[in-house]
């Protein structure tokens, strides 16, 4: 289904997002070269709709989320936020000031929920934090009572408040940490590998529960994941970065079905489909990931690409609407056949 | 040689963890086999025992653990039984024999090869690749320093190291994952084994590389006529690459058979519910998952009768928290624990 409605003003809206970080070598420590985890990053989010976010290990899809959140502060580039007042702001470069308050409208969720929470506080101090530092609800029983709203909407008994996180499973703790990421009525909700680190019987559960919340709270949703089964199951559109870049986005089925990155192709015929049946046949992908700090000339995927001509080498290719809401960074975008994934039909 | 003999076979297996505070009963009666030339995969989720089955195995389980039943029987080759007549071969129950004695230390490496779970601690920081696979050339096969070193330049060469006399000059922490993943494969192969065991080879390595190891696996297995035993918690994986499945389940075998029974034609309530709880590429996208209710209990807190009960849509009471079911075959493929399929009379 591709709910993308056309026109709309993104909830979020990234362009040419850059972050560096510097190498340092010495006594001195002295800059001798730049990790480019991000480099020239364009995505933008609609209202109410899920991004996902995908590529291999070290590709920059944390440092992207943690940029837009101002967990970390960008190189370059615009972050355009549409405020709950209907201003449009750059988080990118707002003063630490002014991206305070909007924390209340953006949040995170990490992979491992038994590292994000406190095992010192109890369920009720966790959940409530954010409305005691940002919002400022000084009235313990307003918070009790929020709290206990917010348990009830995420699935867990309110009782359990007094509790501390270690009595509750991992799929518990997601819940709690989802708890917590919506007790300022966020409308972004950034989630980093977020069932990951859950166990399979469990994941689904929380899968459902991120669908409900969306549904019923109009969330928006930045999910960042590995896993292409769970991004093809949650997720509207989907972006594919390779080496701090973005290879191709595209509404879902097309990305899965009519691939039109090699690399993005490459990645489709890699999963493993739960299907003994559905054997994948393709020869996968040779080679290793780059090193961003050493990055490739050319398109940086060129020197796995099994279509690589001389231009792919020489020339960085540029990222190209090719179709509405189809986007696509490579030099031969228009003369290759690509099969998405293994054993379906390209049906559409 | 008989190919339906199997070279493996544990019966009734139990390791228990006799700690202070209670004890874990990390494999609980785990029976199954393992022939020549298959692939055997044991999926399950965390701490479920798939791990502690496998060290039982090649008995290197750590203190405070504990074989306190059952027998794995191994069909062991004599001092000139290489030609495959079967003929210098016996079974051993490797359960009574002294784990750091001679005729263990022989079986583990020689025969049985195992690559772990954390590759990174497989290795010694300090030694090069090729020094670790010369040392274990030379510990099993006699031959010359120098012939040995040609050998492990070939073993990388095989398993698709690209430059293999450069890695031979590497530390492990040099490489990247998929590199490293692709040393241990050659260190567990330097022996010749009959059975490769891989505790989830593929976890912590991106979905292209996972997909270059499958096939290597397969291929290797294929040249070899190895056996076999892949341990992961992911059913996509198991689906690409076992040709029989083990299903466990805090510490117990749920389900058996063939890969294409396990994947079309579930029997075990536990089977089947998590079939359907995971996201598949071909599933509908953004429809609500069923879910498996509830999590997987702490291991001290093992319910009563079968420990799937209190997850179990088929749950009976007075049965299934009474008495535990024993592995039953249903048809000539597939074998069940569940009182589905058999009357209660199981082990108390
Ligand atoms: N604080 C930092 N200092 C230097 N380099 C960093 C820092 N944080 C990340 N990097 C590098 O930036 C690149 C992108 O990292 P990032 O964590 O964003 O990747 P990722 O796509 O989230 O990977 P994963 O799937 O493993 O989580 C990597 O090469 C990483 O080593
Ligand atoms: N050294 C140990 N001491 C105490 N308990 C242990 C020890 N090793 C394993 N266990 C317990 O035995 C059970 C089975 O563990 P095992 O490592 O076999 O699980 P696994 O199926 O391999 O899980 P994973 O998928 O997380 O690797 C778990 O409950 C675990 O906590
Ligand atoms: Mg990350
Ligand atoms: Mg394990």
């Amino acid at each position: 289904m591709d709910n993308t409605v056309e026109n709309e003003q993104p909830l979020l809206e990234v362009k040419d997002l850059k972050k560096y970080f510097p190498i340092r070598k010495g006594f001195f420590k002295k800059t001798v070269g730049h990790v480019r985890a991000v480099d020239e990053v364009d995505l933008y989010i609609n209202e109410g709709e899920t991004l996902g976010l995908v590529g291999e290990s070290g590709c920059g899809k944390t440092t992207t989320a943690r940029c837009i959140l101002r967990a970390l502060d960008p190189t370059d580039g615009e972050i355009l936020f549409r405020t709950g007042a209907g201003l449009v702001v750059d988080v990118a470069t707002l003063p630490e000031s002014e991206v305070r308050p909007l924390r209340r409208e953006m949040q995170m969720i990490f992979q491992d929920p038994f590292a994000s929470l406190n095992p010192r506080m109890n369920l009720l101090d966790i959940v409530a934090e954010p409305m005691l530092v940002i919002d400022g609800v000084k009235d313990r029983e307003e918070r009790t009572e929020r709290v206990a709203e917010l348990l009830r909407l995420v699935g867990l008994r309110p009782e359990y408040m007094q509790r501390f996180p270690h009595a509750f499973s991992g799929g518990q703790r997601q819940r709690i940490v989802i708890a917590r990421a919506l007790a300022l009525n966020p409308r972004l909700v950034v989630a980093d590998e977020p069932v990951s680190a859950l166990d399979v019987s469990v994941q689904a559960q929380v899968l459902n529960l991120m669908l409900r919340l969306q549904e019923e709270l109009h969330l928006t949703y930045l999910f960042v994941a590995h896993d292409l089964s769970v991004v093809k199951h949650i997720c509207d559109r989907v972006t594919v970065m390779y080496v701090g870049k973005i290879v191709e986005t595209a509404p879902t089925k097309k990305l899965f079905y009519q691939p039109k990155h090699p690399y993005t192709a490459a990645l489709m015929s890699s999963v493993p489909v739960a299907d003994p049946r559905i054997r994948s046949a393709m020869t996968p992908l040779e080679g290793d990931v780059p090193s961003p700090a050493d990055p490739p000339s050319g398109c940086y995927f060129h020197p796995r690409c099994p279509h690589a001509v001389d231009v792919c080498s020489e020339e960085p290719p540029a990222l190209e609407e090719i179709s509405p809401n189809h986007y696509v960074s490579c030099h031969r975008v228009y003369e290759l056949e690509l099969a998405g994934i293994a054993g379906i039909p390209a049906a559409e | 040689m008989n190919r339906t003999t199997p070279i493996l076979s544990v019966r009734n297996l139990k390791t228990y963890f006799l700690l202070d505070e209670g004890t874990v009963r990390a494999v609980d009666g785990v029976s199954f086999d393992v022939v020549p030339g298959q692939v055997v995969g044991i999926v399950g989720e965390s701490g479920c025992g798939k791990s502690v089955t496998i060290k039982s195995v090649l008995r290197i389980v750590e203190e405070p653990g504990r074989i306190v039943e059952g027998e794995i029987y191994f069909r062991h080759q004599g001092q000139n039984g290489r030609d495959g007549s079967g003929a210098n071969e016996d079974f051993v129950d490797l359960v009574p024999l002294d784990a750091h004695g001679k005729r263990m230390r022989s079986v583990r490496g020689a025969e049985i090869a195992l690559i772990p779970q954390e590759p990174m601690a497989a290795f010694s920081p300090v030694h090069t690749i090729g020094d670790q696979l010369v040392e274990a050339i030379l510990l099993h096969q006699g031959v010359s320093a120098g012939e040995a070193r040609q050998r492990a330049v070939e073993r990388l060469h095989e398993v698709g190291v690209p430059s293999p006399e450069e890695c031979v000059n590497a530390y492990s922490w040099e490489l990247s994952g998929g590199l490293r993943q692709r040393a241990m494969i050659a260190m567990a192969l330097s022996c010749n084994p009959r059975l490769l065991i891989a505790d989830e080879p593929t976890t912590a390595i991106d979905v292209t590389t996972q997909a270059q190891i499958l096939r290597l696996l397969r291929s290797l297995q294929q040249q070899h006529n190895m056996a076999i035993i892949f341990i992961t918690h992911d059913l996509g994986v198991i689906a690409q690459i076992a040709d029989y499945v083990v299903v466990m389940y805090l510490g117990r075998v749920m389900e058996t058979g063939p890969v294409d029974d396990i994947f079309h034609d579930p029997q075990h309530p536990y089977t089947k519910a998590l079939l359907k709880s995971i996201p598949s590429v071909q599933s509908e996208s953004q429809k609500f998952l069923p879910t498996i209710e509830g999590s997987i209990p702490h291991p001290f807190n093992r319910p009563s009768g079968c420990s799937f009960h209190p997850r179990c849509v088929e749950f009976m009471p007075d049965v299934c928290n009474r008495r535990t079911p024993i592995p039953q075959p249903i048809n000539d493929r597939q074998s069940v624990s569940c009182f589905l399929y058999h009357d209660a009379a199981g082990e108390d």
